[in-house]
Formats: structure tokens, sequence, C-alpha cells
């Protein structure tokens, strides 16, 4: 980087011809294609990740008459989320939180076992990324087809080609915009309504601005998002140590560089590296490998592939570029045997990524298991406090509003303990059948909101006392909440 | 202009000035930020001409759109309102003995009930329908009703007001000052027997006597009160303006006799019916049906 502090005296300047570029123009990546087993790797990755993708808002899960059947649902009209069987109100957002700590704890323990697979493979920028190159492969042909045509005027014909790739590129871009939508609403339902019109606006707007950023993000900046934009690759490389395993071009083998022709002429002054250029050529990100570990790296591996096949070709041991940890290298580099790979798993550090990774979901799966599936909230008015009725009783109001997190209507019964004498009403009942406890129905999976009515006899001191709710099924859940009647003379 | 060269090390144009041997980088602004810069002009140049924008002497220029803040809020009210026209519609179909029984529609009018209390009756009765019984406004949420708490009656007393003059149909009651007709001790004695009609004190029989001779006759023989005239129940826990001996003794000589506006006209009819759902709802409210049933109380001919 240029140091922009240091800035040359005037005298200086004239000595310098040549003035440092401050700002760095993108170089296109060609990447070329290759075979192997790494990229037969990220072929099956991108298959299952995709598949996941578009395939599980089609899934359905029943839930009975009063729920949707989607399996992964995110109903924001109705502040729910649905994931198989697992419903999740608002209440409840901290299920969600912990997930996303457990992605993120699970993002540290396979960096540290496996380095930076999550970017070389199973990243949506990467997934999405390839699929783009494959289309421009598809449509200009391979890395030196399109390094020419990228150079080449604007004729007719670069002008057509272009437009088609653009609008592949808006094809899979929608098509990304459209998956999405499908998760927040009944997909079957939605993909109708899309195409006729009938949806929301929101629905065609976060289309809209989906397909822009996939086509921006995977279309065009590709290796850039990973490079400046993302976080991801910064935190890592303060994850990553001698024991990360990572993509690793062994110098101490390959250099000095030179081709097969210059080392037959003077045997044993080259290293194994013939300088090919083929571990450029392939890459997605368009680094060199034989630069050393780099934040462009995403380890996808692809440099193995094309190594090995050249290896192969001219009869050198695979390997010149391979996952390895820096430790295993220079175990090698002085003549050990490097150690099995599984060694590197068993380190405190990932076991204790996995245990707590492990101990944080089965915490989540013990609270869901164990959640209630009633609760109970209790407002006590407050202007007026409490009222004096005609034959010297004291009442209160509250607005109570009882949850039946089921999906299917439940009988609740509210009682008033510990209030000697206390009678109680509701809206939806009247005063005359005032009774120490009342039947609610609450429909399924709903917040019922009932206002009610308490009534001691005359001389009750203000005193603490509580709602207890029971639902009227086998399960016969509880919830009790503690609140005040407040009475002439209270001083609270 | 002044002599621009190229600075050598940036490779950047000098703006050709130079001051005490201090030179500057000519650095233009971002193309696209120009650009940006010349279509607001452009836009600027047409909201100029369409919405109001030049204040003038008088006052400023209209726009040939003919916007305006207050015109842009009155078509937002009307739009809520066309929002709620189906609801005020059935409200002013349904009869308020009906509402009870339209649950949805009830909670409705609650709600719409609530809003329009805080605007016109808060004042009096308070923001929680308590009331004050400094100055003598009646609290709503008991079950204290001095001229009814059925849902008609409630309505009557909205529509017709309370002691209004100029409506023949208002609620009306007038308690006789009593200042200079009882002797000290004869007083005493009243107030004691009226304070025991509630158990707040012990019977005294003078005191009945003289409650017997000038108050039964409205208040009712055991103080029960009566609603056809509006005199207030003396035999329950409840006391409008007070229960203490001097508040009872300041009531009976110098009475204080509270007024509410008629309604009528200033409200329309759906408001004053959705007022009387609120105030029915606050959880004192008398059934209708069974009030109607009751021969003793007449609902039919004032509520």
């Amino acid at each position: 980087m240029h140091n922009l502090s240091t800035a040359p005296e005037p005298g200086e300047a004239e000595r310098d011809p040549q003035p440092e570029k401050l700002y760095e123009a993108r170089a296109a990546v060609h990447n070329k294609r290759i075979d192997g087993p790494f990229r037969r790797f990220k072929w099956f990755v991108m298959l299952v990740t995709l598949g996941i993708y578009y395939v599980t808002p089609w899934l359905r899960w029943d839930r009975g008459p009063y729920a949707p059947d989607q399996a992964v649902l995110v109903d924001m009209a109705n502040r729910r989320f649905y994931m198989f069987g697992i419903e999740i109100w608002p209440h409840e957002f901290y299920f969600v939180a912990g997930l996303l700590i457990m992605a993120g704890i699970g993002l540290f323990l396979i960096t540290s076992a496996v380095g930076r697979a999550w970017c070389g493979y199973a990243c949506p920028q990467t997934v999405w990324t390839d699929l783009f190159q494959h289309v421009d492969r598809f449509v200009d042909g391979d890395r030196n087809a399109r390094v020419r045509l990228d150079a080449a005027p604007w004729t007719w014909g670069k002008v057509t080609r272009r437009a088609f790739k653009w609008s592949l590129y808006a094809v899979i871009g929608f098509a990304t915009g459209g998956a999405w939508i499908l998760y927040f609403a009944d997909a079957p339902t939605l993909l109708r309504d899309f195409f006729t019109g009938q949806a929301a606006s929101i629905a065609y707007i976060t289309v809209a601005v989906l397909t822009l950023t996939t086509v921006t993000l995977g279309g065009f900046m590709r290796e850039q998002v990973c490079i400046y934009m993302c976080p991801w690759p910064r935190i890592q490389t303060a994850m990553l140590d001698e024991k990360s395993l990572m993509v690793t071009y062994k110098d101490w083998r390959g250099e000095p560089r030179g081709s097969v022709k210059k080392a037959q002429k003077n045997p044993g002054e080259f290293g194994d590296c013939i300088d090919c250029m083929q571990c450029v050529a392939v890459c997605p990100t368009g680094i060199d490998i034989r630069e050393g570990a780099q934040i462009g790296c995403i380890t996808c591996a692809l440099c193995i592939d094309a190594c090995d096949k050249v290896m192969a070709e001219v009869g050198r041991p695979r390997g010149l570029i391979d996952y390895a940890t820096l430790e295993d290298c220079e175990r090698e580099a002085r003549g050990e045997t490097p150690r099995p790979p599984w060694r590197t798993l068993l380190r405190p550090r990932i076991i204790a990524y996995t245990l707590i990774w492990a101990s944080i979901g089965l915490g989540l799966l013990f609270a869901l298991g164990v959640r209630s599936h009633t609760d109970l909230t209790v407002s006590p008015d407050r202007n007026p406090p409490f009222m004096l009725m005609s034959d010297g009783s004291v009442r209160n109001s509250f607005t109570l509003k009882l949850r039946n997190m089921e999906s299917r209507p439940r009988d609740m019964e509210i009682a008033v303990e510990g209030l000697l004498g206390a009678v109680m009403w509701s809206d939806t009942t009247r005063r005359e059948d005032a009774a120490a406890t009342q039947i609610v129905n609450v429909a399924a999976d709903q917040t019922q909101t009932v206002r009610a009515y308490v009534m001691a006899p005359g001389g009750t001191p203000a005193q603490d006392f509580a709602f207890r709710i029971t639902s009227q099924d086998e399960q016969r859940e509880t919830d009790t909440v503690e609140t005040r009647f407040s009475a002439p003379g209270d001083q609270p | 202009m002044a002599n621009r060269r190229i600075d050598k090390p940036t490779g950047t144009e000098t703006v050709g000035h130079e001051w005490d041997g201090i030179e500057e980088l000519n650095t233009p602004l971002p193309r696209w930020w120009l650009w940006t810069f010349y279509l607001c002009i452009i836009f600027s140049a047409g909201y100029v001409v369409a919405y109001p924008a030049w204040p003038l002497v008088e006052k400023g220029t209209e726009g040939v759109l003919g916007w305006t803040s207050r015109g842009q809020l009155a078509d937002e009210l009307g739009a809520a309102d066309l929002a709620k026209v189906s609801v005020r519609e059935a409200l002013a179909r349904t009869p308020i003995e009906r509402l009870p029984e339209d649950s949805a529609l009830m909670a409705q009018a609650v709600a719409g009930g609530r809003a329009a209390f805080k605007v016109n009756c808060s004042q009096c009765h308070g923001s929680g329908a308590a009331g004050s019984q400094l100055l003598g406004y009646p609290n709503l949420n008991d079950d204290d009703w001095l001229w009814g708490g059925d849902p008609r009656a409630i309505e009557y007393t909205l529509v017709h007001g309370i002691r209004q003059a100029g409506d023949d149909e208002t609620r009306f009651s007038a308690m006789p000052p009593f200042a200079g007709a009882f002797e000290p001790a004869q007083l005493d004695a009243l107030i004691t027997h009226v304070l025991s009609l509630s158990g707040k004190a012990q019977p005294n029989p003078a005191g009945a006597q003289t409650f017997a001779d000038n108050c039964a006759a409205c208040h009712g023989p055991q103080g029960e009160g009566s609603r056809d005239v509006g005199a207030p129940r003396l035999n329950d826990a409840i006391w409008l303006r007070g229960s203490s001996r001097d508040d009872l003794r300041a009531q009976i000589l110098n009475p204080k006799m509270g007024v509410m506006p008629k309604w009528e006209g200033r409200l329309d009819p759906v408001t004053i019916r959705m007022l009387t759902a609120y105030v029915h709802s606050l959880g004192g409210g008398e059934d209708f049906v069974e009030v109607a049933a009751d021969p003793a109380v007449d609902v039919d001919a004032q509520p």
C-alpha cells in the first residue's frame, strides 16, 4: 500500500518518474474448467445447498386445521415461525437467537477443524459465484475464449453474447429472489398470486431487490465480495494458526520453479513446480496460491485438482498443492512423516467448540421440550386503582392476556388465589355469575385478552394475590402471576 | 487560467494557483455525484412549479398541482372516516338494547367510545372515568347510578344531559336547601340517622322522624333513593359529595347539584352510542333486560 503520510518532498517528486497507483482496477477472473475430486465435491455441495434452498418451501407438515401446513414458514403477518415440529412465538425469539449463536459457533468450529471450508464450499456467495462462472463458461467458452472476448471490441456478436449471458444472470437472480419469498407465505398460493399479479407489493419489491443483489454480487462483484466486503475472512484470519488445515503450496518441494525441459537439462537444480500456472488459471478468486496463505484464498481446493493433474502428467507425486497445516508442512520439510489428518481434529480448541456448540443445542432442545404452552400476563388498572361498590365491597379491574400455544382451542380456568372472599367476573360474563373462578375459551394458537373484575368484601386491605390459569385438558398446564389488590388507604 | 501542470507524485492536475509555494491539486467531484446534483437541480425546477414553494408577501406560490398539507390531512381523515363507515352504519342501525348481543360490534363501539370519552368526557369524569369526589363528578366505574345504568338509561343521559335548561326531557331533580329549617340538635340527629342507613352510625329515633318528615318523599323511607326523581341512594357505601358529618351538613343546608351538558347536537348519534357502550363496559353497567323486567323501575317513560 502506498503510504500517504510520507508524502515525498517537493524535490523528491522529480526523481520519482513512476508514481505509485492509489487504486487498483479489478482484473476480471476467467477461471479455467477443471475436473477432480474437489471439483466433484463442490458440485455435490452446490447440488445439496441449492436443493435445500429451493425444495424447503415446498415441504408440507401437517399441524392440524388451525395452523399452516408449510414445513418451514416465517409467518410475519401472524407473527409465528414454523420449522417442522417447532413453532416459535415472538416472545420466544431467543430460540432463534440461540440458533444464530449455534450457527456462529458452528462456523468457529468448522474454521478450527478444516479451515475456511465454509468459504470454499457452502457460502451462498461461493455457490452463486460458481453458478455464474458456469454460465460464463456455457455462453462464452472456457478461459482463453473468455479472455479474448473480454478484450475484443464491442461488435454485434459480443453485444448479443453479453445480452444473452446477462439475461441468464437475471433469470438466476430472479429464481433466487423468487424462492426467498416462498419462505414467508404459503408457497403454492404465493407462487400463483405472484404470477397473476395478486401478491402483496412487498413480495414484488423483495424479489426485485434480491434479483438485483444476486446479479450484482454473484454476477459482477464475485470475489471482490469475499476480499473487500465480507467480514468473515478477516475474523477467520485471526482464528487460523499453525494447526489449521488450509490449502498450502509446499514451497520446500516446489521451489525453485522450472519447466520440465530445464529440469531435465539441470537435474537436481529445480523443484517439482513446473510453473505451468494451472493453479492460477483455475482459481475462482484469481490468486496465486504459491504466494502463500492469503485473504483471497477461499480454500475451494480447485488448485489442488489442477496441480494433481499436472503432477500426474509429468510423473511426479501428487500433493504439491494440498490441504495441510503449517505444522505438518514444517514437519514434512524436515523430512519427518506428517501426522494423520484426524490428529489435527483432536485439539482442545476444537473439542471446546464442539462442547459449547452441542451444549447450546441440547439446552435449546431441552427448553423447547419443557416449555409451557400456556401463559398468562396481568396488568392491573391504575386509573382508578380500585373502585368502591355500593355495598361497600372493593373492586379492582385487570387486563389479563391468556396465551394458548396449542394449535387447538382450549378452555382455561382463571382463578383468584390468596384473596379471601373474592369473586371475579369478566367482560364476557355477567356480574350475577361472579365466582372465585371463571372459564374462558381461548382460540387455537391465539392470545385472548380478558377484562377481569375482582371484587373483595368491604374492609379487605390492600394485599398481594395471584391469578392462576389452568388449561382444561389432560395436560392441565398452569401459569400463576402475582399482582396487587388495591383498596382504600393503600400505600404502595 | 494560470499555469496548470501535472503533479508528478500523484499524477493529478493542479488548479494552477500557487500561494507561497503551496499548490492545490484539482480533484474534481466524482462524475456520478455531479450528475446527481444536476438531476436534483432539474427536479427542483419542476418541484417549484408543481408544489407550493416561494414565500410571497400575502401567501406563498400555490403550485400547479394544488397540493396543500391541510388538504392532505383532510384526505387522510376522510379516508380514515371511510374505513369506519361500515361500523358507523351498523351502529346507527342497531338499537342500543340490541348492541350487547353483537359482541364484535360492541367491542368496536367500546373502542370508539374510549377515544371519544378521552376527548369529550375526561375533563370532568377523569381519564379513567373515576370522577372526583372533591368536585362532585360521579364515578362511572361503580354500580351506583343516579339515573340508571343500563345502556338505554346511559344513552338517554348522554343525549339530554343533566339539568340542562331548554331541554324538556333533560334529567332534572332539585333538592331544596334546608338552611334555617332545623335546630342544630335536630340537624345532628338527622345526620346521625342518614349515616346509620348505611351502618356508619347508631340508629337515632329523633333523626329518623325528621328524615321521614322531610327527606323520605324523594330519598325513600330507607334512603334507597329513586332514579325517577334522581334522588341518590343514601343507604350505600358511595357518597358523591363525601360521607363526613360536615359533608352531609353542607349538602343538607345548601345542596350542590351537578350538571352535565346534553350531547345531542354536539356529538352525532353514533358517537353517543359508542360512548354509551364504553361507559357501560367500565364494569358497573347494568343489564338492560333485567332492569326492564323489573316493574319497580319504569324504564320506558324516562329510563
